[in-house]
C-alpha cells in the first residue's frame, strides 16, 4: 500500500481545481456545485470555500445522490440513500458541476447526469474529480482532474478525508497475492 | 429480506434502515426528484381483496414514483369474488411476472398464505391481513412519531404513546405494538375490557381502561376506527357510551401536553372516536400521516425490490 | 373367508411371550412351543408387541356425502393400517344418519369392505339441528343396531334438548357423546383463545365453551342417573370436572385425541390449516394436563376424530380452511410416543384404553377382548421402537391432512388381524 496523494497535495488539487471552474466558468456566479455522497460532497464543500476565497462571493453547492439511478442495483444487496440537496437557484440555465472524489468506469457519472436530468436542464455539466484512475466503461471524461493515476482495474484506490476519515490521504493498494 | 409480512419479521435495525431510507426519499419529494428510474421493468400487483382506496392508492403512488408498472386487482369484480382461491389468483398472478404482490385481505394470515404457499417466486407485502398486521401503517406511523417527537433520536426511546380503540379487532394496533416497543417507546392500550384480547399481558404494552388518566402523559396518540358492529355484536352498550369514555373530545385535546400529537390511520368516525375538532386541530398530524405512507412505502418498495433479495440487507 | 394364521414370537401386553393360532376368525391355541400347524399363514412378530385390536369411537368415514375427502372403503384401508379392527362412524354426513336407512347403510357398505367393523353413530337431533330428537329408537333397532349417539360436529347446547336424550336412550343402555361447545361463546372461533390467538388476529375458542357444556351434562346426567360420553376433551379444565364427577361414581366417560396429547396452538403461528381442527390445540399445560388423565384414567379412552378433508380444504387461508385432521394411521405411534415412551403408560393400560374402555362403551361385545383362546382374532401387531417418517402423499386415506407429515414416528404397525383375516401387511 503506498500514499498515492498525501494530504499538502491534495489541498493543492483542490486550489487549482477552484481556480480552474472559475476560469472556464467567467467567475462564479452562474456555477451550482453538486457533490455526490460521501466523499463527493465533502469535496465539493471543499472546492465550494476556494473559490469563495477566490471571488469574494459565496458560490451554489449541495449534493446529488445517484444511489436510486445506479445501473448496478441488483447486483448487492439494497444500498442506504444518501441526501439530495439542491441549492436555491436550482440547476436551470446554470454551469453545474458535478464533484466526486474517483473517476473509475464511469457509471457513477452517468447516474448522475439521469439523477440529474429529473432536477432540470443545466446550461451545461461539468465533471471535477479528485483521481481519474481511467479504465472507462463509458464515454465519459471529466473536465477538472486533481490528479490522474494509472491503475490496474484489480488495485484498489481508497479516499480519505479529514471530515469522514480523520486524515486526507489517497492509498494505492495493490492487488493481494 | 424478501417478504413484509409482519413486524414480528424485523429487526430494530431493519425498522431503522425503512425509516432512514423514507427520511431521504421524502425530503426529495419535497424537491423535483419525483420520479425515480430504481424499480423501472418490475411488475407490483395489488391484490385488494378487501376494499381500501388510501392504502392501494398509496401503495400505487409509492411504485409509480419508483417507475414500477403497477396492476391493480380489486375485489369487486375479480375473480376472487366470484370465489376463485387465493392459490388460484396467486398462480395467475406469477403466470403475468409479478415481482411483488401487495396484499390487503379480510383473513388473517393471508399474506403468510401467498408467501408460504411456494405458488408464486416474487416478494409479499402486507397491507393488512384481517385482524393481525398492517405493517406499513406501522412504520408509517413510527415514521410520523419520530419526525415530530423524537427531538434528534434515532429512534422512539422515552416517548410515551397511546393507542386507543378497538384493539382486539385492530391490525394496526398490533403491528404498532411490536413496532414502537422495538424502537424503545413506552405504549399504553386503551380501550374498554371488552375490546382487549385475552392474552394481551403478554404484549410489550401496558393496559388502561381510562383514557382521561393517560392522556396527560402522552407524547402521541393513535386513535382507531371504532366499527358501529362492535354495538351489535354487545361489545359495548353504544356509540355515545363509548364516545363519551373513550373518544378524543376537546376537553381531553386541551389536556394533551403541548407538542403532543394526534393520529389516526383513517378512515376516521368524526364525532365518534375522535371529534371534529380533533381531526383538524393543529395537533393532528392525520393528513401527513398519508404523505408519509407514500415515502415509507417507497422506501419497503426499494428494500424488497431494487437490491438483490438473497443478500442480506445491512444498511 | 378363512385363513388359518400362525404368529410367533410376540410379546403380549403383560410382557410375557406368546404365539398364537388362528383359524375361522378366533384363537385356537396360545403356546410357547415353536410349532407351525399344516396350512398356516407365518406372521413373524418378533419385537413386536401384541394388542387386542384397536377400536376407535370417533371416526369420519365421510360416506354418504363426501366421498371425494373419504369414503367407508378408503377410511376402513386407513384403520387397518392403523392397527384398528373397528371404528365408529359420526353422523354428520349428507344426509345425516338421523335415520335407519342411513346408519344400515353405512353399516352395509363397512361389511362390503370387510378389512373393519364400522359401527355407525346416530345423531341425536333431527339434521343434527339440535331441536328434534332423531330417530333414536329406530336406529337403535336397525341392523346396525346403534347404540352409540351423538351430534358431533355440533354441540346439543340446548339444555332441555341434552336432557331428553339423555333419558331416553336409558331404554337401551345406550349413551349420548357430546361435543362440549357453547355455541354462544364460539362464534366464529378459529383457535384456541390464549396469548397466541391475541397475536394472530384469529378469533379465539375459548376453553370455558369446552368446561361449561361438560360441567353442565355431568350434573344431568348425575340427575338422571343417565350415561354420558364426552367426546375429545381438550382442556385442563374439562378434566378437572370429570376428575370430580368420577369421584362421585357419576356415570361418564371421556375421550382424547392422539393430537392432543402432543400438538399446541403454537402452531398456528405459521397459519397452516393443517392445524386447524375443533376443538382446537390448546395450550402445553392442557397437553400434560390432558396426559396425566390418561394415564388415570380420568379420560378412558384414546379415540382419533379421524377428520378427512380435501387439500382445496386446507391450502388456503386459516379462516376459509375446514376443521379437521386425518389420525387414524398415526394414532399408535403417537400414543407410543407420547405416553408409552414418556414412561406414563404400559402396554396393557394402551390395551385398555385403545382397546377394551371403547369397546365397553360403545358395547362392541366382539371387541376389546383379551387376547386368550377362544376370543375372536383381532389382533394389533406393532414394533414399539421401529420409526418411521411420516409422508402424506402415502397415506391410505383418501385425504392428505395430517399435522405429522415429515415428523419422525415411533411405532410401526406391522399386521393387522381382523377377524382372523390379515388386512393389513406392512410393505405388502
Amino acid at each position: 500500500m503506498s500514499i498515492a496523494l498525501p494530504a499538502p497535495d491534495i489541498s493543492r488539487a483542490i486550489t487549482r481545481i477552484a481556480h480552474e471552474i472559475c476560469e472556464r466558468n467567467n467567475g462564479s456566479q452562474l456555477v451550482t456545485l453538486l457533490g455526490i455522497p460521501t466523499r463527493g460532497a465533502h469535496l465539493a464543500q471543499r472546492v465550494a470555500a476556494e473559490i469563495e476565497s477566490i471571488t469574494g462571493n459565496s458560490v451554489e453547492c449541495g449534493t446529488l445522490d445517484i444511489t436510486m439511478h445506479r445501473d448496478d442495483l441488483r447486483l448487492r444487496a439494497p444500498r442506504a440513500l444518501a441526501p439530495t440537496s439542491i441549492p436555491p437557484l436550482g440547476v436551470e440555465d446554470r454551469h453545474v458541476v458535478l464533484v466526486d472524489d474517483v473517476l473509475f468506469s464511469g457509471r457513477t457519472i452517468r447516474a448522475a447526469l439521469d439523477a440529474l436530468g429529473e432536477v432540470g436542464r443545466p446550461k451545461t455539466v461539468q465533471l471535477a474529480v479528485l483521481v481519474d484512475r481511467g479504465h472507462r466503461q463509458l464515454p465519459i471524461k471529466a473536465d477538472y482532474v486533481g490528479k490522474n493515476l494509472p491503475t490496474s482495474p484489480q488495485q484498489i484506490i481508497k479516499v480519505h478525508l479529514s471530515e469522514l476519515d480523520g486524515v486526507d490521504e489517497v492509498l494505492l493498494e495493490e492487488v493481494a497475492g | 429480506m424478501r417478504h413484509l409480512l409482519s413486524i414480528a419479521d424485523l429487526t430494530k435495525s431493519d425498522a431503522l434502515s425503512i425509516l432512514n431510507t423514507a427520511e431521504t426519499l421524502s425530503r426529495a419529494s419535497d424537491g423535483p426528484m419525483k420520479k425515480l428510474p430504481t424499480l423501472r421493468g418490475r411488475t407490483i400487483v395489488n391484490l385488494f381483496a378487501e376494499d381500501s382506496t388510501r392504502t392501494r392508492i398509496s401503495f400505487e403512488a409509492a411504485a409509480k414514483r419508483l417507475s414500477a408498472d403497477v396492476i391493480n386487482f380489486s375485489a369487486k369484480g375479480s375473480s376472487i369474488s366470484k370465489g376463485e382461491s387465493l392459490k388460484d389468483t396467486a398462480q395467475t398472478l406469477q403466470a403475468m411476472g409479478a415481482d411483488a404482490v401487495i396484499i390487503r385481505h379480510s383473513a388473517s394470515g393471508a399474506a403468510h398464505t401467498l408467501a408460504q404457499g411456494q405458488w408464486m417466486s416474487g416478494s409479499v407485502i402486507n397491507a393488512g391481513d384481517g385482524t393481525h398486521e398492517h405493517p406499513s401503517q406501522a412504520l408509517l406511523d413510527a415514521f410520523t412519531i419520530r419526525k415530530h417527537c423524537a427531538h434528534g433520536n434515532d429512534d422512539l426511546t422515552g416517548l410515551r404513546i397511546a393507542i386507543v380503540g378497538d384493539i382486539l379487532h385492530s391490525r394496526v394496533a398490533r403491528s404498532n405494538v411490536l413496532l414502537l416497543s422495538m424502537l424503545g417507546a413506552h405504549v399504553v392500550l386503551v380501550a374498554p375490557p371488552t375490546l382487549l384480547p385475552i392474552g394481551v399481558e403478554s404484549w410489550p404494552a401496558t393496559i388502561s381502561y381510562d383514557l382521561d388518566s393517560v392522556i396527560e402523559s402522552v407524547d402521541a396518540v393513535i386513535m382507531l376506527r371504532i366499527q358501529i358492529e362492535r354495538m351489535t355484536e354487545m361489545y359495548l352498550p353504544s356509540a355515545g357510551e363509548y364516545a363519551r369514555f373513550y373518544g378524543l373530545n376537546l376537553d381531553r385535546l386541551a389536556r394533551m401536553k403541548t407538542q403532543s400529537i394526534v393520529m389516526h390511520p383513517g378512515p376516521m368516525n368524526r364525532g365518534l372516536e375522535i371529534s371534529s375538532e380533533s381531526a383538524d386541530s393543529a395537533r393532528s398530524v392525520i393528513v401527513e400521516q398519508v404523505k408519509n405512507g407514500v415515502s415509507v412505502r417507497m422506501a419497503i418498495l426499494y428494500l424488497l425490490l431494487a437490491g438483490n433479495q438473497e443478500l442480506e440487507v445491512s444498511l | 373367508m378363512s385363513e388359518k394364521l400362525f404368529i410367533k414370537n410376540g410379546t403380549l401386553v403383560d410382557g410375557s411371550k406368546a404365539n398364537i393360532h388362528i383359524s375361522d376368525g378366533v384363537i385356537t391355541a396360545m403356546d410357547t412351543a415353536d410349532g407351525v400347524l399344516n396350512d398356516e399363514r407365518v406372521i413373524d412378530a418378533k419385537d413386536c408387541i401384541l394388542l387386542p385390536g384397536l377400536v376407535d369411537l370417533h371416526t369420519h368415514l365421510r360416506e354418504p356425502g363426501k366421498e371425494s375427502a373419504e369414503t367407508v372403503l378408503s377410511g376402513s384401508q386407513a384403520a387397518a393400517k392403523g392397527g384398528y379392527v373397528a371404528v365408529s362412524a359420526m353422523a354428520n354426513t349428507t344426509p345425516v344418519a338421523d335415520n335407519a336407512s342411513v346408519v344400515e347403510h353405512v353399516f352395509r357398505l363397512g361389511q362390503k369392505a370387510g378389512l373393519v367393523d364400522v359401527f355407525p353413530i346416530g345423531a341425536v337431533t333431527q339434521g343434527l339441528g339440535g331441536v328434534n330428537l332423531a330417530d333414536i329408537g329406530a336406529m337403535a333397532n336397525s341392523e346396525a343396531q346403534v347404540r352409540v349417539f351423538s351430534d358431533d360436529g355440533h354441540c346439543v347446547s340446548d339444555a332441555l334438548v341434552m336432557r331428553h336424550a339423555l333419558e331416553y336412550v336409558k331404554g337401551f343402555n345406550g349413551v349420548i357423546a357430546q361435543h362440549a361447545q357453547e355455541p354462544a361463546l364460539t362464534k366464529g372461533s378459529q383457535m384456541n383463545e390464549g396469548i397466541v390467538s391475541s397475536q394472530l388476529g384469529l378469533k379465539g375458542w375459548p376453553a370455558i365453551a369446552e368446561e361449561a357444556i361438560i360441567a353442565r351434562d355431568i350434573l344431568l346426567a348425575d340427575f338422571l342417573q343417565a350415561r354420558l360420553h364426552i367426546c375429545h376433551v381438550t382442556t385442563a379444565g374439562g378434566v378437572e370436572i370429570i376428575r370430580w364427577a368420577k369421584a362421585r361414581g357419576i356415570q361418564v366417560t371421556a375421550e382424547v385425541t392422539p393430537h392432543h396429547l402432543l400438538l399446541t396452538d403454537e402452531l398456528a403461528r405459521s397459519y397452516d390449516a393443517v392445524y386447524k381442527v375443533n376443538p382446537p390445540l390448546r395450550t402445553e399445560r392442557d397437553v400434560m394436563a390432558l396426559r396425566e388423565a390418561l394415564t388415570e384414567g380420568v379420560i378412558d379412552i384414546v379415540a382419533t376424530d379421524h377428520a378427512p378433508h380435501g387439500t382445496e380444504s386446507k391450502e388456503c387461508e386459516w379462516q376459509e380452511a375446514a376443521f379437521g385432521m386425518i389420525g387414524l394411521e398415526t394414532a399408535l405411534p403417537i400414543v407410543n410416543q407420547t405416553m408409552v415412551q414418556t414412561g406414563l403408560m404400559k402396554w396393557d393400560q394402551i390395551a385398555m384404553r385403545m382397546s377394551k374402555a371403547p369397546a365397553q362403551i360403545g358395547q362392541y361385545h366382539q371387541h376389546g377382548r383379551d387376547l386368550e383362546v377362544g376370543s375372536p382374532a383381532h389382533i394389533t401387531v406393532m414394533n414399539p421402537t421401529a420409526t418411521y417418517r411420516v409422508d402424506r402423499d402415502l397415506v391410505a386415506s383418501r385425504s392428505r391432512n395430517t399435522p405429522f407429515h415429515g415428523r419422525e414416528l415411533p411405532g410401526i404397525i406391522t399386521t393387522t388381524i381382523f377377524d382372523g383375516r390379515v388386512t393389513f401387511e406392512r410393505g405388502k
